[in-house]
């Protein structure tokens, strides 16, 4: 998760110098905006780089580094993947191309699940609930659990590369970050599966819900199914899951770990498919829960839905995270935080750090030191083990992230990259800074999901708590700052499930994770995440 | 001397704004009173008085409600007398067993307000050098529908939770029964419960209600008293904002029974805070 360092001694050295002209400048912002029209890039071409003013001095830049590709062969990929029902794999008349987005190239055929498939896969489900998973000790649950789990770290670099392919992600990330958590997350609920008298308090004998339809999104795959079937399972809940359409297939291989692991036929399924697939999963009368993570605009139909039936919803949705950085942080791990915050995943993140909130004082040293940072960002092959950003997603995603930063641009900001090459195929997008942007700017309001950060100043904490509130969204905040008072104060007043202090962007199975206000409500992880499955 | 019964809105006692008012008789028929019928704009009002008292009711500390709750109980115990008639008029078959009840289940909440952060928080052991702990927070502004049969123990059962885990309240009294909550804001405002923190109106459920549940404002609407066949169409209109509901009961709770927390937890988000570990 966190991005590769560079010599610290090198940046301190020319941060000195920069600090000190800034002193003499009594107008830093118009100063830096100048700075920033010269260096400004946008179709990230060669041609466009050439043309590019380097933005520090030449033994500043990235130095290059030799391909170092992981090898997809490990990825075991296959022509054709089934959807996994009742414990067998079944094809369909309709499928599915899932592609690299890094290459367009092609990757398998995925059988998309139709209305008849989700009827068979919730009977399956329910047919497992009622027969073998409801009425298993919890101590017998927790040994499938443990046993995906060790399955999952046995296949985990298989798993690795296949989510890299499939997604677009650097491998450092899915290798050190998506697969190694997911693990975590088996293991860690087979502990609960034999302790649910403990998980609720007031509750001491807390009953499974039935059915849970999942529905995950495209940007932590096999994290995300991780997130919601080890919790369900362990509840003595079992799932039918639908995967992103644009991400089936580590999912799939995941089913297969199930089978491997000899879990009982119909206690999890898979349905790969798009939004209509998920829709008659959450609409399906046989569901007795829905959990959903992704948009908050899906996230809002899926609650009308709902409206009159006994379902259990948990949602976890949209985010638009103020990271705050006070004139008394360490400047250094700040600019740390601010990407990894913000271009981890390639900003392909729920609570990434989208807005910037710099105390004025520092903003020029702030951004500095962004700037050079993000020179030294290396964008390319996701295979490679030494890329930091990967691809984007999807075309559709692509187009999105384009769309809000020409806005951006159109409503007034002002748009940065570095000097930066853009593969010729595939989805890329480069990373991107928004400064001079004022909180009734689009690029400040939506969520962009991709590698695009925009910049906002602050003069007092109790701004800053301000701005950083004055969104719809509430999943997660972080603040930068030395004083332990002023994190404390901050975490108290942010309004958001996640707040990171010195630090961003961690995740662990003993952690709730979830939203305030439109960013939806209950927790995933730990003895909170049970709730959303017990009643 | 007969009283007027009015709305209780911000820690004033307004007559609707829009001058309406309906006429409260027990369930056999006869006239008790002439109640307020709150319109659109007063539940509008209701909750910009939420919201202002949002800050300082959910910044108290725990202790401090806990005590300032502790006392509205006190002042219950002296109106005793009056709320024995009004809920014995209200159609309870054994008002005074329902009035102790109701100021025992008071008591009760006004406890939790200082434990309940230590029964639902959590100190969580992440697998790395940090600190990192989970504290149950107020949801904010939470509207209340409530129940419609029992006008005391049932309104004190869905308010007091809402209150004190530090939310606002904007709360629609039994639409047949609002005599005994209408008293009940009368001990809230010679309390030391800061006006606004509960909002307390009277008039038809179903036509506040969606006024109530579309409103960008309002983080949570509990569906207890909400008519039936009014109750999906609520729901949905709550999704606009993501609120959090708790949806109507099939019928009426036995209010006599033992609680539990999930009230308290209905309406209360997790936050969880992580800070890096080193010297």
């Amino acid at each position: 998760m966190s991005t590769p360092d560079t010599p610290s001694s090198e940046r301190e050295g020319s941060q000195r110098e920069r600090a000190s002209s800034e002193r003499e400048s009594s107008q830093r912002e118009r100063a830096s905006s100048e700075r920033e029209s010269s260096q400004r890039e946008r179709g990230a071409t060669r041609a466009a780089r050439q043309a590019l003013a380097p933005v520090g001095p030449a033994e500043e830049r990235a130095w290059e580094y030799a391909p170092a590709p992981e090898s997809r062969e490990t990825a075991r990929l296959r022509e054709s993947y089934g959807m996994f029902v009742d414990g067998e794999f079944v094809g369909s008349d309709r499928t599915l191309k899932t592609v690299n987005p890094a290459t367009e190239e092609v990757l398998a055929e995925v059988a998309v699940a139709g209305p008849a498939d989700v009827d068979r896969a919730v009977a399956a489900a329910r047919r497992a609930y009622d027969e073998v998973w409801g009425p298993m000790p919890g101590r017998e649950r927790a040994k499938y659990l443990f046993r995906i789990a060790r399955l999952v770290q046995e296949r985990s670099r298989e798993l690795a590369v296949l989510e890299t392919l499939d997604n677009g992600k650097p491998i450092k990330e899915s290798r050190d970050v998506d697969v190694p958590l997911a693990a975590a997350h088996f293991f860690y609920h087979a502990g609960w599966a034999d302790k649910l008298a403990y998980a609720v308090p007031g509750r001491p004998d807390p009953r499974p819900l039935g059915v849970a339809g999942q529905v995950i999104p495209w940007n932590f795959p096999l994290l995300m199914a991780a997130w919601k079937l080890a919790p369900a399972l362990a509840a003595g809940n079992t799932a039918v899951l639908k995967p992103a359409e644009t991400t089936p297939l580590t999912a799939l291989v995941l089913a297969e770990i199930m089978q491997q692991a000899e879990l009982p036929p119909g206690v999890v399924n898979v349905i790969p498919g798009a939004g209509e697939t998920g829709a008659a999963l959450v609409r399906h009368d046989g569901v007795d829960k829905v959990a959903f993570t992704g948009s908050t605009e899906v996230g809002k139909e899926i609650q009308r839905a709902l409206a009159g039936t006994r379902k259990r919803l948990t949602l976890e949705l949209g985010g638009k995270a103020a990271n705050v950085v006070f004139d008394d942080a360490p400047l250094d791990q700040a600019v740390e935080g601010i990407v990894n915050g913000i271009f981890f995943n390639q900003g392909h993140v729920c609570c990434a750090g989208s807005r910037l909130l710099v105390q004025e004082s520092v903003y020029d040293e702030v951004l500095d030191k962004l700037r050079r940072r993000l020179t030294t960002l290396r964008l390319g092959d996701p295979l490679d083990k030494n890329t930091d950003l990967g691809a984007i997603n999807s075309a559709e995603q692509l187009a999105r992230v384009r769309e809000l930063s020409d806005l951006g641009e159109a409503e007034g900001a002002h748009r940065w990259s570095p000097p930066c090459e853009l593969p010729d195929r595939g989805f890329w997008f480069p990373p991107t800074v928004f400064t001079d942007v004022s909180q009734s700017h689009r690029i400040a309001r939506d969520e962009v999901f991709g590698p695009v950060l925009a910049v906002l100043t602050f003069r007092t904490p109790a701004e800053a708590v301000e701005k950083a509130n004055n969104t719809p969204y509430g999943l997660s905040a972080g603040v930068w700052t030395e004083k332990g008072s002023r994190i404390l104060w901050m975490a108290q007043r942010l309004r958001a499930g996640v707040v990171w202090a010195n630090t961003f962007n961690r995740f662990d199975p003993a952690s709730p994770f979830g939203g305030y206000k439109e960013s939806g409500f209950g927790r995933e992880g730990g003895r909170h995440g049970l709730e959303g499955y017990l009643d | 001397m007969r009283k007027t019964y009015k709305l209780y809105i911000g820690g004033a006692f307004p007559r609707s704004e829009s001058g309406r008012s309906y006429e409260v008789s027990t369930p056999d028929g006869r006239f008790l009173a002439n109640a307020a019928q709150a319109s659109r704009k007063d539940a509008r009002d209701a909750v910009v008085a939420a919201r202002k008292a949002l800050a300082g009711w959910s910044g108290a500390t725990a202790y401090n409600r806990g005590q300032v709750l502790y006392r509205v109980a006190e002042l219950m115990e002296g109106r005793r007398a009056q709320f024995v008639v009004e809920v014995g008029d209200s159609g309870s078959p054994d008002a005074e067993s329902e009035v102790d009840a109701a100021i025992d289940r008071w008591v009760w909440y006004a406890g939790w307000a200082d434990k309940v952060a230590a029964v639902l928080g959590s100190s969580n052991p992440v697998a790395g050098p940090y600190f990192d702990f989970s504290v149950p927070e107020p949801t904010g502004v939470v509207a209340v529908l409530a129940p419609q049969a029992s006008s005391l123990l049932g309104l004190v059962s869905v308010v007091a939770p809402v209150v004190a885990t530090g939310n606002t309240a904007v709360v629609v009294a039994s639409q047949a029964r609002p005599l005994p909550a209408v008293t009940l804001s009368e001990v809230l405002a010679t309390s030391d419960v800061p006006g606004g923190v509960v909002n307390l109106l009277t008039g038809i459920t179903a036509e506040l209600a969606p006024w109530l549940a579309s409103h960008r404002d309002v983080n949570a609407i509990d569906l207890t008293g909400a008519d039936p066949a009014q109750a999906v169409e609520l729901e949905r209109a709550a999704a606009d904002n993501v609120k959090r509901v708790r949806r109507a009961p099939r019928s009426e709770p036995d209010w006599t029974a033992d609680p539990g927390t999930g009230r308290l937890a209905a309406f209360l988000e997790t936050k969880t805070v992580w800070h890096p570990l080193g010297v």
